[in-house]
């Protein structure tokens, strides 16, 4: 089914339309969750909080104001950072080291055998570290470009272009 | 505006991040609906990046109905209480323990109970048997008063019956009632009929020697006593036992003959 037709949907409360895009998304939420807090169950815990909160929230949501994945990692992203903040996450003495996803990636438990899996192994194998860093920044981070540049210690324009190009191998890899 | 140009600049990447203002989204999304290879491109980026945070996340398949039942409540805020986990472990631990211990407890006691009420069952039943056998024992004992009676009787006639050819050993007696014309019979000393075969008793007139039946003893093997009682309206001068066929003959199988006694003559 559309894409759009499901969001569509999904605004008018269809809980059949929410399964079909919870399926949809749900592992990228978990990941971009998984990165930030970096333990399974709290990153369980706050990817379901996501979509639930997604669900209630579905007015908010305007199809003009951008992508509903982009609308969704937004909230999964905002809710983990919160997550790392709050006093049980902080009493429990997680070190949030600064690895990049790309560890995640490259350890063996986070893989499974499917041919998905193999290309995006493939590709973070070969992948530079500045697109790993500016893929970082941008997607599982959600640094504006400008942070990211300074992050980065780069003009803004080329943040745009690399970005670009990393996309554009990532695409050559997994689609 | 050249539509390539601007695939090429990189912003529907930015855009699928989620990093332009406002108006650059309104932009992209009116050229999606204009230009076919715009929304391309997008749909195109954003797979890619679905596929790449997909990878990073936990191999654990985490259900639809896992959220379902959350879904109605207002929940908006999405809290979760957090639970103190080794606390919650050790309580779930204690709970567990304790339904087993429940349950073993149970079984023990529904055990115990059927064994029981199987003990109840075995009693009621020896009762059961018990009050038969002193039934039995009752009417036995009023049979056995009531032949007393009779043999103590001085207006009944006493005749021993001696063993004749056919069965030297056996004996009977014979108890005549003449007031109303019943004759009782001791049997004790017969043997057990062969199979049939009964015993059939006559009454004898002597001069000439005339033999009347008085009927055929049925239920020797059965009866316990071998006490039987018959009717006797024969003007008897003596008595005699014969072994006949099932169902009893006409007239006496002299052969077979066991035992025979006359009335002492006065």
């Amino acid at each position: 089914m559309d894409l759009d037709t499901l969001v569509v949907q999904f605004k008018n409360k269809d809980e059949k339309a929410f399964e079909k895009l919870y399926n949809m998304y749900k592992d990228s939420m978990h990941g971009v969750i998984y990165n930030i807090v970096r333990d399974n169950d709290i990153a369980e815990e706050v990817m379901q909080d996501v979509f639930i909160k997604a669900w209630h929230k579905s007015d908010s949501y305007d199809v003009k104001k951008g992508r509903f994945f982009t609308w969704l990692i937004n909230i999964s992203r905002n809710a983990a950072i919160d997550k790392t903040r709050s006093k049980s996450f902080k009493n429990s003495g997680k070190n949030l080291n600064s690895d990049y996803f790309v560890d995640i990636i490259q350890s063996e438990d986070s893989l499974d055998d499917s041919t998905d899996a193999i290309g995006i192994k493939k590709f973070v194998n070969k992948l530079a570290k500045k697109c790993i860093e500016v893929i970082e920044l941008l997607y599982f981070k959600g640094f504006t470009q400008k942070e990211a540049s300074e992050a980065l210690d780069m003009p803004i324009g080329t943040i745009k272009t690399r970005n670009r190009n990393c996309i554009k191998e990532l695409r050559e890899a997994v689609l | 505006m050249n539509i390539n140009d601007y695939i090429n600049s990189g912003i529907l990447e930015l855009y699928v991040a989620g990093k332009l203002s406002e108006k650059e989204n309104q932009e992209v999304y009116d050229l999606m609906l204009k230009h076919p290879e715009v929304l391309k491109e997008v749909l195109e980026i954003e797979a890619a990046l679905v596929k790449l945070t997909a990878s990073v996340a936990p191999k654990k398949d985490i259900d639809f109905n896992t959220i379902k039942g959350r879904l109605n409540t207002n929940d908006t805020d999405g809290k979760v209480i957090s639970l103190n986990k080794p606390k919650t472990k050790w309580f779930s631990y204690t709970g567990w323990a304790a339904a087993v211990v429940l349950a073993g407890g149970l079984l023990w006691t529904l055990n115990q109970n059927s064994e029981l009420e199987n003990q109840i069952q075995t009693v009621t039943t020896e009762k059961d048997f018990i009050e038969i056998q002193m039934e039995t024992s009752k009417t036995d004992l009023a049979e056995t008063k009531n032949l007393l009676n009779i043999i103590r009787d001085k207006s009944i006639i006493n005749i021993p019956l001696e063993g004749q050819a056919a069965a030297p050993g056996a004996y009977a007696t014979v108890y005549w009632d003449k007031n109303d014309d019943t004759v009782y019979l001791d049997l004790q000393g017969l043997p057990e009929p062969p199979e049939g075969k009964v015993y059939q008793v006559w009454s004898l007139t002597l001069n000439p020697l005339t033999p009347t039946s008085l009927g055929t003893i049925d239920e020797f093997i059965q009866d316990d006593n071998k006490i039987f009682k018959l009717e006797n309206t024969n003007e008897s001068q003596a008595f005699g036992i014969t072994l006949e066929p099932a169902g009893g003959s006409v007239s006496p199988t002299l052969e077979q003959l066991y035992t025979l006694g006359a009335l002492a003559s006065n």
